[in-house]
């Protein structure tokens, strides 16, 4: 049969299905392939909050955008090329982001009355059949009645054979792009490898689906898209919350520390946990509390005790930790708080992704309480942020808290992983009894103004910590009005130092100074460096600076803002950090804001940067 | 980890002292507490540095400020959460948390129910005055229906805690109670909550002389202390009353007063068994109001004891075979992971 091979730069496709569709795991799956393969990649895992969503309605669309290509990828996609629609709510969910000529793949079975019907549409109205998708290429198949002939003979019951389907699907897409099935096959083995049953029953189905895309004469182009040129080197896939917890493990390592981590379950944050449970063999605790405020004191209490302490949660829980976070910085102690961002307030929006917790973290405590800020810009990026926390934390004798968000914690991409021995040191030295009989000083600084870390357990070093104001040096209580402006004073500027050792901003995109720079922090790097890299490309004078270091700032973040003549913040909040930045240097940035629980997409701020040089 | 071979560095009561003014009211329970403790713990065998204080929020917080270890005086409830990290990260460390009937039972409830159950071997001091000092007096989660306080000047509607049977409830491996009145009764049980393994819960009925003055003093003035309180010895008869003239019997389920003498010996009676969970439920329920007639007298000393696995050891257990099933961490091998490519 003649088959055409047209051959492409990117593809974004987007699975669609019900939440029990196993789409998550279809786009897990050729994501994998794909970064197997050498492609640079992206993604956006979209699922709803509710574990079992009325089936077949709106409401229970679940949905995974990968973005991969031959070519450097930075965002998951604005509009995608392909969408796989397992039923009619899928589709009436996706279409609006998939562009004018793109390709449906739509499973028929899911377009019956029935569903057609969950999804809220008339009566008498079915895309698949009115006509109204002319505008794209439709490809549609019964994926149930065909997972069923495949698994006829196997003897298993209807509902379990109709858990297959999603292989059909993922079989024939890997026909479509030219891709091999051995990594799928290796993860079902390892999977069901104790079920051979249904192991046979997946891979039958897997290879059902690309058979039938290989037999039938109607496809008549596959597609390839080569590997990427990225820096040589040995790559990975990541997702951010294993990064952030790869990060914090590396820290423990580093540092000769235990790594203690208490926390309680929430999402999009609860990986974190999941994956440092996993790795008790590094002497990793972890401590699933009975709530939020336990979670972050018993980590207080490790810290205490001498170990790399660690509590992980999302706005919510946050703002539990709060008062904790206060006696923290109080006590002096080592103690990294990792927010993964959702949307806000209150429950608000617990699957999709926001930048709102920035003021929050920054200025959210009773009384003068400063605590340094630092967030992650991509899903790698958590592990080099993570690893930060810790090394700050450990330095300064200071809780930290790190910021990502739904958006790059569950995202994935390609990761150039280092090696142990190139991450930087962090040297830990616990008190010692100085032997000349001299009173412990718990709050005497070093040049950082660091105070002393004297573990239970040492010898003539007993002493007494509390979150009760504290003399100098001594650390007993004090009500002594001139001390107790010192000490405010003191925590500030112990804070500021940080900015000593952290590095310098320098722009991803662009130049140290020109017309318009657009400074973003989180998780909205990709979307900013697509954008400025297409305005750049058509001439315009813009560049890309990405803030890592909120509190403090990077030293020369003001030469840099003052270096250009427009500054814009696209952030996905009503503008928080931008208030944080004219505060500070009194410039009239502008913001980009988008509140709707979802990413930039690059277009966005293409537009801005063209509405504001034009 | 204590090493068994050196001997512990002797230290005596006063070397637990510290350089800080006891601040508590003059005639404060608290001042009582505080001497039983420094009195039994150099006996103890533990060594200074190895002894960890936590507290939370209120008078008797201020405890580890006069003890010459390691401590934290922390915030408001806490104390149980922050010494559950503490232990679990340090099993070596003997940690003792020093609470309130407010810190421990109402806003830090939560952690001191998850603590007991969780069983980490800690010994958790509550003092219990029944009233909130620090805040200059209103009524506690353990104050009795009616207090009239200044926040509830028509009495309080509030059923109260009993927190011997709370903890019960929670499963807790070792329940006892004593008393600031009864130095050589709360030694003893000090000592005892030390030797457990596992979550010791002791409540101790402390006199707030300032806002709730005579709150027990009932069962620890000489007129009365016999008549009103039950002091429990394991393998030994429940006896109490002015001439050890009373017993308590069970009539099914049911406990009754019984008079000795007439035609009832101490043999009669309940023989108290620490380590029996249902009578142990029976006796935290002796929690009658004293003024009530018919009332049962209220017990002292331990109520129960368990020996039940503890969270630290276990988790650590479970580090250990995660070592030896896969060796120790590699971080490269970590950082790698299960599948990788490069690019040329």
């Amino acid at each position: 049969m003649e088959r055409q091979n047209e051959v492409l730069d990117n593809v974004i496709i987007k699975f669609a299905g019900d939440s029990g569709d196993g789409m998550q795991l279809t786009g897990t799956q050729f994501t994998n392939t794909a970064a197997l393969f050498g492609n640079d990649l992206s993604t956006f895992p979209d699922f709803p909050a509710e574990i079992r969503a009325p089936q077949g309605t709106l409401a229970g669309v679940s949905g995974y955008q990968l973005h991969f290509g031959s070519v450097e990828i930075f965002t998951p996609g604005d509009s995608c090329d392909v969408l796989v629609v397992m039923n009619a709510a899928a589709l009436k969910a996706n279409l609006r982001n998939l562009r004018k000529g793109g390709i449906i793949i739509a499973n028929t079975d899911g377009f019956d009355p029935k569903n057609l019907r969950l999804a809220g549409i008339p009566e008498g109205q079915n895309a698949l059949e009115d006509g109204s998708l002319e505008n794209y290429r439709v490809i549609k198949m019964d994926v149930t009645k065909m997972t069923r002939a495949a698994l006829a003979e196997s003897g298993m019951g209807t509902k379990e054979i109709d858990r297959a389907k999603n292989m059909f699907v993922l079989g024939f897409l890997y026909w479509m792009y030219n891709r091999p099935m051995e990594h799928t096959e290796k993860f079902l083995n390892e999977k069901f490898g104790k079920k051979p049953e249904i192991l046979k029953a997946n891979l039958d189905v897997l290879r059902a689906g690309y058979n039938f895309a290989e037999t039938r004469e109607e496809f008549t182009t596959r597609y390839k898209i080569g590997p990427a040129k990225m820096q040589p080197g040995t790559y990975r896939n990541i997702m951010g919350n294993q990064a952030t917890a790869m990060g914090l493990i590396a820290a423990s390592r580093k540092s000769g520390l235990q790594l203690f981590c208490g926390t309680y379950p929430i999402t999009p944050a609860s990986d974190i946990l999941h994956e440092l449970s996993r790795h008790k063999n590094f002497g990793v605790k972890t401590f699933q509390a009975e709530d939020e405020i336990a979670a972050i004191c018993s980590t207080i209490g490790a810290s205490f005790g001498g170990s790399l302490g660690v509590t992980t949660s999302s706005g919510p829980g946050i703002a539990l930790k709060t008062e904790a976070m206060g006696l923290a910085l109080m006590l002096e102690l080592p103690l990294v708080i990792v927010n993964v961002q959702r949307g806000g307030p209150s429950t608000g929006l617990p699957t999709k992704t926001e930048q709102s917790d920035l003021l929050q973290a920054v200025y959210g405590r009773n009384g003068e309480s400063p605590i340094p800020v630092i967030a992650a810009a991509t899903p790698s990026d958590c592990f080099h942020m993570a690893y930060e926390a810790c090394r700050i934390a450990l330095t300064s004798m200071t809780p930290v808290i790190l910021l990502t968000d739904g958006y790059i914690a569950n995202g994935a991409e390609p990761w150039q992983f280092p090696n142990s021995s190139d991450l930087a040191e962090i040297k830990v030295n616990f008190a010692k009894a100085s032997g000349d009989g001299t009173k412990f000083l718990p709050y005497k600084r070093d040049e950082l103004l660091s105070r002393p870390w004297a573990i239970p357990g040492t010898k003539d070093l007993e002493h007494r910590i509390g979150g009760l104001e504290k003399q100098h040096e001594t650390g007993n209580i004090s009500y002594d009005p001139a001390n107790h402006e010192f000490m405010v004073r003191m925590r500030e500027a112990k804070v500021d130092k940080i900015a000593d050792y952290i590095p310098d901003i320098v722009p991803e995109v662009g130049t140290n100074k020109g017309k318009m720079l657009v400074l973003g922090w989180g998780s909205t790097f990709g979307a900013i460096k697509s954008s400025v890299l297409k305005a750049r490309a058509q001439g315009y004078d813009v560049s890309h600076a990405h803030l890592r270091y909120i509190k403090p700032f990077p030293k020369n973040l003001g030469e840099l803002l003052y270096n250009f003549e427009h500054v814009l913040i696209p952030e996905l909040n009503c503008g928080q950090l931008i208030k944080v930045i004219r505060d500070k240097y009194l410039i009239p940035a502008k913001g980009l804001n988008k509140v709707q629980g979802l990413p930039f997409s690059a277009e966005e701020i293409f537009s801005k940067i063209e509405e504001t040089l034009k | 980890m204590e090493n068994p071979n050196i001997p512990v560095e002797k230290f005596t009561a006063k070397d637990l002292t510290t350089d800080q003014e006891v601040r508590w009211c003059p005639g404060c329970g608290d001042y009582s507490i505080l001497k039983q403790a420094q009195t039994v713990i150099p006996d103890l065998g533990i060594a200074r540095e190895n002894i960890v204080i936590i507290s939370g929020i209120g008078c008797s917080s201020r405890f580890p400020y006069y003890m010459e270890t390691y401590g934290m005086h922390s915030i408001h409830g806490r104390a149980t959460a922050i010494a559950s990290g503490l232990k679990a990260s340090r099993p070596d460390l003997s940690i003792w948390i020093v609470t309130g009937d407010g810190d421990g039972l109402s806003i830090g409830g939560n952690h001191t129910i998850h603590l007991l159950r969780r069983n980490f071997d800690v010994n958790v001091l509550l003092f219990n005055n029944e009233i909130y000092g620090l805040t200059k007096g209103q009524y506690s989660p353990t104050s009795e229906e009616g207090k009239v306080t200044k926040s509830t000047p028509m009495g309080s509607v509030d059923h109260p805690f009993n927190p011997i049977a709370l903890c019960m409830g929670a499963d807790a491996t070792f329940v006892a109670r004593s008393m600031d009145r009864d130095p050589k009764h709360l030694q003893s049980i000090l000592k005892r909550a030390n030797e457990h393994r596992g979550a010791s819960f002791v409540e101790i009925y402390q006199n707030c002389n300032v806002f709730n003055d005579g709150a027990f003093e009932v069962f620890t003035e000489k007129s009365s202390k016999k008549n009103e309180t039950l002091f429990m010895e394991s393998g030994k008869p429940l006896i109490f009353g002015e001439n050890s003239d009373k017993g308590i019997k069970l009539d099914g389920f049911t406990p009754v007063v019984v008079n000795l003498g007439e035609g009832v010996s101490a043999n009669d009676c309940w023989i108290h068994d620490e380590r029996d969970r249902v009578k142990a439920g029976i006796l935290s329920r002796f929690f009658d109001n004293p003024k009530n007639p018919n009332h049962l007298p209220r017990p002292f000393g331990v109520f129960y004891v368990e020996d039940r696995g503890c969270y630290e050891e276990k988790l650590q257990q479970q580090l250990t075979e995660a070592k030896s099933k896969k060796g120790d961490g590699d971080l490269d091998a970590l950082l790698r992971g299960r599948e990788t490519w490069t690019i040329n």
